[in-house]
C-alpha cells in the first residue's frame, strides 16, 4: 500500500530526492522511534511497578488480582480518558471529582422524588453532566478565565450543590437507596455488572474503559477532531489562523469530561444504589496524574489517551498492590507522588528534545 | 508633525505617474488581484494608516517597507480580513469589498502567513500541514483521516517548493525557522491561494534562513500569486520585489516599481533621509548648530553605505 503509493509519488516528481529520503528514515531506528511516543515513559513506570509488584506481592499476578487491579483503573481510567484529551487540548478541569458523584445525584435523586423510573434519571444525568461540561467550556470561551480557575469554581459550586441538594430532597447526606425501582436492575446489568471470562469475573467498567481509550485514540489520531484538539492544545492563535474551530473544540472537550462522568457516575450509583454526597472530592486530582503520568502535558499539545490507560493502570496496580504487599496503605500516596515526579520529568525532556532545534 | 508635509506630496505624484502608465506594462494588462484606492484607518481619533494606493497583480511581489509603528501591520490586516478600513474603496478582484473575517478573505482566495502564528510546534510537519483542511476517506462514524495522502502530499509539495524533509512526521518545532514559515507558505499555496500576504517572514531569521523564505517567495510568485511582502528590511524586499512601498507614520512615501528606484533609494527614504533633511532645516530656522548637525548627516550616510555594501 505505502509503497504503490511512494511509486506514484516518483513519476511526478523531479528524479533525485524522494527515494534517498525514504532510506534516511530507517536509519532513525527503533530507539529513536519509541523515544518520540508520548506514552513512553508510561509504558516503562507500568512495566516496572509490575515487576515489581509482581515480586513483592504473590496474589498480584493471580488471574484474580489481575481482574481486581483492572477494576481499580477502569474507575480512574474512564475519567482519565476525558481529562487526558481536555489536557492535549490545553486545558484543565478541576470539576471533575465531584461531578461524577452529581451525575449520580441527580440520577438517583431525581427519579427516586418523583417515583419514575431509573431511565429517566440516567438520561437526565447525562443532560446534566453534559451541560455541566457546556457551561465550564463557555464560561471559560467567554471570560478567558483560565480554565483552572473557572473549574476551580464548578468544583467549589457542585461540592455544594451536592451536599445541599440531597439534604434538602432525600433529607440525610446519602441518596436514598434507589435498589427496588423500576429499571433498577435492568441499569445495573448495564452500569455495574461483572463478565465471567474462564472463570474470572471482571467488572464491566474495564470493557467501558477499553472501549473508551479506543474511542479517544481514533478520534485524536484519525480524525479531523484530534487534528483540531492537539492544535488547539499546541497553539490556539495558530489554529484559529488557518480556520480551526477552537471554540466548539475546547467546548466539545469539556462535555467530554462531562460524558465520562456520566459513566463513571452512573457506575458508582448502580454498584451500591446509594451515593454520598460529599463523596468525589480530590478525586480530579487523580484524573490528571494518571493523564499526565500516561505522557500529557500540562500545557498542552501533546500526549495520548492510550499513555492515559496507562497511567490509570499504574494507580490501578499501585493502589491494590500496595493491599497485596500487605503493606500500610499509607504508603500509596508517597507512591503516587513519587511516579508523578518522574513522569513529569520525563516528559520535560521530552519537550525539550522537541524544541530545542 | 510638520514633518511630514513635504514628501507625500511627492511620493502621491509618484504614485499618480505609476497608475497611468500602467496599462502599458505587460503585467498589468489583466487587472489587479486586490487594489487599494485612498484606503485608510481610524482606531477612534487615532489616524493608523490614511490614504494608501496600491494594486497588487498575479505574478509580482508587492513590497511594503518601514519601520515600526509606519502602519504595515494595519495594512495587511486589513487586507486579510482581521480589520476593516474606514476610509477609501478596496477592491478584490474587481469588487469593492469589506472582510468581516479573515475566512472572508480566506474564501477570496487571499492568504495570510503571519510571523509568529505560522504553525504548531508540537505537531508533525502533515499534520501542520492539513490542519484546518484535513482530507479525509471514509464515511458516517468511520469518516477518517486520510493519512497516507497527507503525508505523501505534503512531501511531494514542500519538495517541489525547495524543502527536502527527512521524515514528515517529525514535529514541525524541530525544523528551522525558515522552513516552519515555508512550509506555512506551501500550505497556503497548495490550498489554492492567489494572493499570499507575508507578515515579515524573515524578521527573526539569519542570513541563510532569509534566503530560504525568499527563494521560496519567488517561487510563488513564478507560480502566478500575487505577493504581499511585508518588511523592514530593503535588502530582503529589492532582490524579489516588483514594487515598493515606504511607509511611514501611516502614510505612504512613495510606490515604485523596481525600475524607477535603486536600492540605495529605497534604504535612503527607510532610513529617513528626507526626514533628516526636514529637521535639519527646522533646527536652522531656530538657529540651531548645523554644523553638528551635519555631522550626524554625514554618519548616517556613512552607516548607510556600510549597510548597502555589506
Amino acid at each position: 500500500m505505502t509503497t504503490s503509493t511512494t511509486a506514484n509519488t516518483m513519476t511526478k516528481s523531479p528524479p533525485s530526492a524522494p527515494q534517498e529520503t525514504d532510506e534516511r528514515v530507517s536509519k532513525r531506528g527503533l530507539f529513536g522511534t519509541l523515544m518520540a511516543r508520548p506514552e513512553v515513559g508510561a509504558a516503562v513506570g507500568a512495566m516496572a511497578v509490575f515487576i515489581f509488584f509482581a515480586m513483592v506481592a504473590p496474589p498480584f499476578t493471580t488471574a484474580g488480582g489481575i481482574s481486581t487491579v483492572l477494576y481499580g483503573a477502569s474507575t480512574i481510567g474512564i475519567m482519565v480518558v476525558g481529562v487526558s484529551l481536555l489536557m492535549i487540548g490545553g486545558e484543565f478541569d478541576l470539576s471533575t471529582g465531584v461531578a461524577v458523584i452529581s451525575s449520580a445525584l441527580v440520577a438517583s435523586l431525581f427519579s427516586w422524588y418523583f417515583a419514575t423510573n431509573i431511565w429517566v434519571g440516567v438520561a437526565l444525568a447525562l443532560i446534566a453532566s453534559l451541560g455541566v461540561g457546556a457551561i465550564n467550556g463557555l464560561i471559560f470561551i467567554k471570560t478567558k478565565l483560565p480554565s483552572f480557575i473557572v473549574t476551580l469554581a464548578m468544583f467549589l459550586m457542585l461540592t455544594g450543590l451536592n451536599l445541599a441538594l440531597t439534604r434538602m430532597i432525600g433529607g440525610s447526606v446519602s441518596s436514598p437507596p434507589i435498589s427496588n425501582m423500576d429499571g433498577f436492575s435492568s441499569a445495573q446489568a448495564i452500569f455495574a455488572s461483572s463478565v465471567t471470562i474462564f472463570g474470572v469475573n471482571f467488572r464491566i467498567t474495564i470493557f467501558y474503559w477499553i472501549l473508551l481509550v479506543a474511542v479517544a485514540s481514533f478520534i485524536l489520531l484519525r480524525t479531523k477532531i484530534g487534528n483540531w484538539i492537539f492544535a488547539v492544545g499546541g497553539d490556539q492563535n495558530a489554529a484559529r489562523a488557518v480556520g480551526v474551530p477552537v471554540t466548539a473544540t475546547k467546548i466539545g472537550l469539556f462535555m467530554g469530561v462531562g460524558f465520562c462522568a456520566w459513566v463513571l457516575g452512573m457506575h458508582q450509583l448502580f454498584a451500591f444504589s446509594t451515593v454520598q454526597s460529599g463523596e468525589g472530592i480530590g478525586n480530579e486530582f487523580l484524573y490528571i496524574i494518571g493523564a499526565v503520568i500516561g505522557g500529557c502535558l500540562l500545557t498542552g499539545g501533546y500526549g495520548s489517551a492510550i499513555g492515559g490507560a496507562l497511567g490509570a493502570l499504574i494507580f490501578g496496580m499501585a493502589s491494590r498492590g500496595i493491599i497485596y504487599a500487605e503493606w500500610n496503605p499509607d504508603w500509596f500516596r508517597f507512591f503516587l507522588g513519587l511516579m508523578l515526579l518522574l513522569a513529569t520529568i520525563v516528559n520535560l525532556m521530552v519537550r525539550r528534545r522537541v524544541e530545542k532545534k | 508633525m510638520s514633518a511630514t508635509t513635504h514628501e507625500p506630496v511627492d511620493g502621491h505624484t509618484d504614485d499618480a505617474a505609476e497608475r497611468s502608465q500602467e496599462p502599458d506594462s505587460a503585467s498589468a494588462a489583466q487587472s489587479p488581484l486586490v487594489s487599494l484606492e485612498s484606503v485608510g484607518k481610524r482606531y477612534g481619533n487615532i489616524i493608523a494608516l490614511r490614504d494608501i494606493t496600491m494594486d497588487v497583480h498575479a505574478g509580482q511581489v508587492t513590497c511594503v517597507l518601514g519601520d515600526n509603528g509606519a502602519g504595515k501591520s494595519t495594512l495587511i490586516k486589513i487586507i486579510a480580513g482581521l480589520h476593516q478600513h474606514t476610509e477609501g474603496v478596496m477592491r478584490v478582484h474587481g469588487e469593492e469589498t469589506t472582510f468581516d473575517s479573515p475566512r472572508d478573505a480566506l474564501e477570496l482566495g487571499i492568504a495570510t502567513v503571519y510571523q509568529d502564528l505560522a504553525v504548531v510546534p508540537l505537531m508533525p510537519v502533515w499534520r501542520n500541514f492539513f490542519l484546518g483542511s484535513e482530507l479525509t476517506t471514509g464515511w458516517g462514524p468511520l469518516k477518517r483521516l486520510d493519512v497516507n495522502a497527507m503525508k505523501r502530499i505534503a512531501k511531494q509539495e514542500l519538495f517541489e517548493m525547495g524543502i527536502d524533509l527527512r521524515d514528515v512526521d517529525q514535529p514541525i518545532g524541530t525544523l528551522s525557522g525558515g522552513e516552519r514559515q515555508c512550509v506555512a507558505i506551501a500550505r497556503a499555496v497548495y490550498f489554492g491561494a492567489k494572493v499570499l500576504i507575508l507578515d515579515e517572514p524573515t524578521a527573526a531569521l539569519g542570513v541563510k534562513q532569509s534566503g530560504v523564505v525568499l527563494r521560496y517567495i519567488m517561487q510563488a510568485k513564478q507560480r502566478g500569486l500575487g505577493v504581499v511582502f511585508i518588511t523592514h528590511n530593503p535588502h530582503h524586499a529589492y532582490p524579489v520585489g516588483d514594487r515598493f512601498m515606504v511607509l511611514k507614520r501611516g502614510r505612504s512615501l512613495g510606490y515604485h516599481r523596481k525600475e524607477k528606484i535603486s536600492i540605495d533609494d529605497l534604504t535612503a527614504q527607510m532610513a529617513g533621509g528626507a526626514e533628516l533633511q526636514e529637521l535639519s532645516h527646522e533646527l536652522a530656522q531656530l538657529g540651531g548648530h548645523t554644523a553638528e548637525l551635519k555631522q550626524v548627516e554625514a554618519d548616517v550616510a556613512e552607516s548607510l553605505g556600510r549597510s548597502t555594501t555589506r
